[in-house]
């Protein structure tokens, strides 16, 4: 039951969007994002949709694992759409019930955020669908480097994504294990309240802890039996390089945030609910 | 002029002759050591460097605190008491004992991840005491743990194998090549793009021993590398730990508490209690099975029933190792009765 969860949800298939350097996607994503919140109307939104869905089609991953990820944060969105529903200030109240107004500038607004929140999500989504995770911490590590003069450990960081992603699978195989161990010896973890749930964990917790301290310290012992020092003089098998659908990509970018500042600008000229 | 051209054949004739004596003498070393083991006894006359790991009183001491009722204590324990031990070259050693023996201990000493705290231990004539020479001993000497699945650390397969190499510093061509190498030498090649917590324990662990084989280990120490693995993975790891001893010539040191895994060693040396007291050859070990017994180790099954068998006063060699050989030599029974 455990095991359906996956982090780094990565989709092999071959597409220009997977072939792309790490760094450059993560970049992008990054841009893109900002993108959502330099757009502020109805019909930028619209642009910016065709072009994701168009980005989507050339990576060739099934729009039904982008939606996967918005499954998770229904709520969020639901959450963010009844607040800015009712509590946005407007002048055209269409109802109201104490300090509760429904506006048509809120409703204007609901409909904004949760568009923005969208997109957001199936756009960085994109990224980690496309990005295998190693290529994802190294195009961290890449892009952390300078900030490594102000004491960001970026290696370290990179190398304890790597980690953390290398043994989830193998302490969720191992919470498996101590959840029918426990069964076995007649644990209870489905009846009470909530309360009861959450204390019926501890005994799963307790040992779990245990075991992912002792298996730190034997890896630490064996990266150390492989000549592990920092990244002291430490070489890549996969080095980075940028080609030349990169920088095609970096074109269509700054192109993209050009077009992404003069819609926001545009939108005066256009009626508001557009 | 004619003189100047004539010297100059001679001289080009003389180096290439020279080439081809070259060559041959390369292509000799070559085949001979495709050959085996007399690659070694050539050079006995320099002792000291055919030695892989050489231990002079090496001692080990730990202060372990006990709490007990009055408060709590503190009290030395010698995991390794005093051990001379001598490991050429090229050989296949096996170290047994039981839980709590030391094995494991010395086996930590050989990668330098502990340093004695009496006597020296020398790896390739490189003391571990000296810190300057740490990750030279460890390229030298590399180490297989018990636990498959804590000692790979990439979430694929050829990223892991890449991870000693990457942190020696090795140019990324050359780690490309030595990756390949090493996942065709466990022959796990076909797994190259998977990820580790896919493959079984007995794959994981032929992993571990790519990963070591890509920093060029002249020597792999592996602690209870079968300790965890089922019977077709404990079969594989043997084959593979056997291979790289017969074909690249890597002396390796196989910590294990299972005999049948010892048979196969060229020497074995059992420690108990921090104290070396037995070394040999295995049939020179096995035969003796009631001091075996008394360190709290079983001797392979055959050796055993051999054993009983001589006891009830029938006449077999004490020194019968594998099942082959118990055949053998009731065959032999059989003829003379």
């Amino acid at each position: 039951m455990i095991r359906d969860i996956t982090i780094g949800q990565y989709y092999p298939t071959e597409s220009p969007i997977h072939r792309m350097d790490a760094r450059g996607k993560i970049v992008i994503t990054f841009l893109f994002i900002v993108s959502l919140f330099i757009v502020n109307n109805f019909f930028g939104y619209l642009c910016v949709t065709a072009l994701l869905g168009a980005v989507i089609r050339i990576s060739k991953v099934p729009l039904k694992f982008m939606l996967r990820g918005l499954k998770s944060i229904v709520i969020i969105i639901l959450f963010t759409a009844v607040i800015n529903l009712f509590l946005t200030q407007g002048e055209h109240v269409l109802w109201q019930a104490g300090f509760l107004r429904l506006t048509t500038e809120g409703i204007y607004m609901a409909v904004k955020m949760c568009v923005r929140l969208v997109l957001l999500i199936v756009g960085a989504s994109l990224l980690t669908l496309t990005t295998t995770p190693i290529q994802l911490t190294d195009g961290i590590e890449y892009l952390l480097r300078p900030l490594k003069r102000f004491g960001v450990p970026a290696h370290e960081i990179a190398m304890m994504m790597t980690i953390a992603l290398r043994f989830i699978p193998t302490l969720l195989d191992e919470t498996d294990k101590i959840i029918k161990a426990q069964q076995a010896r007649g644990a209870d973890f489905d009846t009470g309240n909530l309360m009861q749930k959450a204390k019926s964990m501890i005994p799963i917790l307790v040992p779990l802890f245990i075991s992912a301290f002792r298996r730190a310290e034997e890896l630490a012992m064996a990266m150390e039996a492989r000549c592990y020092h920092g990244d002291e003089n430490r070489t890549r098998m996969n080095v980075m390089r940028l080609q030349r659908r990169d920088y095609q990509a970096a074109g269509l970018v700054a192109v993209y945030m050009l077009v992404a500042v003069a819609l926001r600008y545009a939108a005066p000229l256009l009626p508001f609910w557009i | 002029m004619h003189k100047q051209k004539c010297l100059a054949v001679v001289c080009l004739d003389f180096f290439m002759e020279k080439r081809y004596l070259i060559d041959s003498c390369e292509y000799f070393y070559h085949r001979l050591k495709e050959l085996g083991t007399w690659l070694p006894t050539m050079e006995k006359g320099d002792k000291e460097t055919m030695k892989m790991v050489r231990a002079k009183d090496l001692t080990y001491e730990y202060v372990r605190v006990l709490e007990t009722e009055q408060g709590t204590q503190e009290e030395k324990v010698a995991a390794l008491k005093q051990i001379n031990i001598e490991i050429n070259k090229g050989d296949f050693v096996a170290v047994l004992g039981h839980n709590g023996s030391g094995k494991s201990t010395f086996a930590k000493h050989i990668n330098a991840l502990l340093q004695p705290t009496g006597g020296t231990l020398w790896v390739d004539d490189m003391d571990t005491k000296e810190d300057e020479l740490v990750w030279e001993i460890r390229q030298t000497a590399g180490m297989v743990f018990q636990n498959p699945d804590n000692q790979l650390v990439a979430t694929v397969v050829e990223e892991d194998i890449a991870f000693g190499p990457e942190n020696m510093g090795i140019e990324p061509k050359e780690i490309r090549r030595r990756v390949d190498e090493a996942l065709a030498t466990v022959r796990m090649s076909d797994y190259a793009t998977h990820t580790p917590s896919k493959l079984s324990g007995g794959q994981k662990q032929r992993i571990a021993i790519a990963g070591v084989l890509a920093m060029k280990p002249e020597c792999i120490v592996l602690d209870e590398p079968t300790a965890m693995l089922d019977p077709v993975g404990r079969r594989d790891v043997m084959e593979t730990i056997e291979r790289l001893n017969r074909e690249e010539g890597i002396t390796i040191i196989l910590i294990t508490h299972y005999m049948d895994e010892a048979v196969r060693a060229d020497k074995v040396f059992v420690i108990d209690d921090g104290d070396l007291v037995m070394q040999g050859t295995p049939k020179e070990i096995f035969s003796q099975v009631e001091t075996l017994q008394g360190y709290g180790l079983d001797v392979p099954q055959v050796t055993e029933t051999a054993h009983l068998l001589r006891k009830e006063g029938i006449e077999l060699p004490a020194d019968i190792l594998t099942i082959e050989e118990m055949v053998g030599a009731i065959c032999q029974l059989k003829s003379t009765i």
